[in-house]
């Protein structure tokens, strides 16, 4: 039998050597599922909403089925594409100040555009 | 004592300057340009909605910049990216499930996931012309 070199609290707590365990791994590809059928009903409301000017927009998002989905479909890519720009930073900036200083503003960029989309979806949903 | 001056000349695992370039490599990379594109991309969402939210006024100077030539453009550029990143996520998803992992499934994978976003892609925006 091959030895285990992981101590017993470690093997207890299952983390492995990033001590983050398998949450982002996991966390990626259930977004990765919801984004398929979410985008594409993206595609779908840019398309019917093409042409209808400020109006057309504002009454397709006053519809509440519409601003659901697309409050989905923020929160799942905006989810998705941090964790996404957060393994490229990992994969390719070695200078351990830089990375982290990346990893910052990969998450400030992202809560920032899941915010101002969510506000403008609310705020439009809402009433205008 | 590690001899620290030996480590500068260990061999490194080949990396992409040495690899010749392969179609399921390539496809590979593309799929972090697509997802970066895809990242960065999000900000023409946030100006269009975000101007929206704000007004007519606004919202006539997003609308306009996306209806003209070179946002035409980018919106069918970024529609490849997202159908490509798409389809090559599913294209993973195959493989979590353990399978296509042979030499000519992964070939076939990458043709399909190449000429599937390619094809979607002409099928949108020829939906997008018809329905304009």
């Amino acid at each position: 039998m091959k030895a285990d070199i992981r101590t017993p609290l470690g093997r207890v707590r299952g983390l492995g050597s990033a001590r983050d365990g398998t949450g982002h791994f996991w966390r990626q590809r259930l977004t990765a599922a919801s984004n398929v059928p979410l985008l594409l009903y993206f595609v779908v409301f840019l398309i019917s909403v093409q042409g209808t000017g400020h109006a057309g927009l504002v009454a397709a998002l006053q519809n509440p089925l519409n601003a659901i989905a697309m409050l989905l479909v923020v929160i799942s890519a905006v989810v998705h594409m941090r964790i996404g720009m957060q393994v490229i930073i990992e994969d390719y900036v070695h200078a351990e100040g830089l990375k982290i200083l990346l990893l910052m503003g990969n998450t400030f960029f992202a809560v920032f555009v899941g915010l101002a989309l969510v506000f403008s979806i609310l705020k439009i949903g809402f009433g205008g | 004592m590690a001899d620290l001056s030996r480590k500068s000349a260990r061999p490194l695992s080949p990396h992409l300057q040495i690899y010749r370039p392969m179609l399921t490599m390539m496809m590979s990379i593309v799929h972090r340009i697509t997802g970066s594109a895809l990242y960065v991309g999000t900000l023409l969402l946030v100006w269009w909605l975000v101007a929206a939210a704000a007004g007519p006024a606004y919202f006539e100077v997003a609308d306009g910049f996306f209806g003209s030539i070179v946002g035409q453009l980018i919106l069918f550029g970024y529609t490849w990216a997202l159908l490509h990143h798409m389809l090559g996520g599913i294209r993973h998803f195959i493989w979590d499930f353990g399978h296509g992992h042979g030499a000519e499934a992964r070939e076939l994978l990458a043709k399909g996931t190449l000429a599937g976003s390619i094809v979607l892609t002409i099928l949108v925006w020829i939906v997008v012309i018809i329905l304009r």
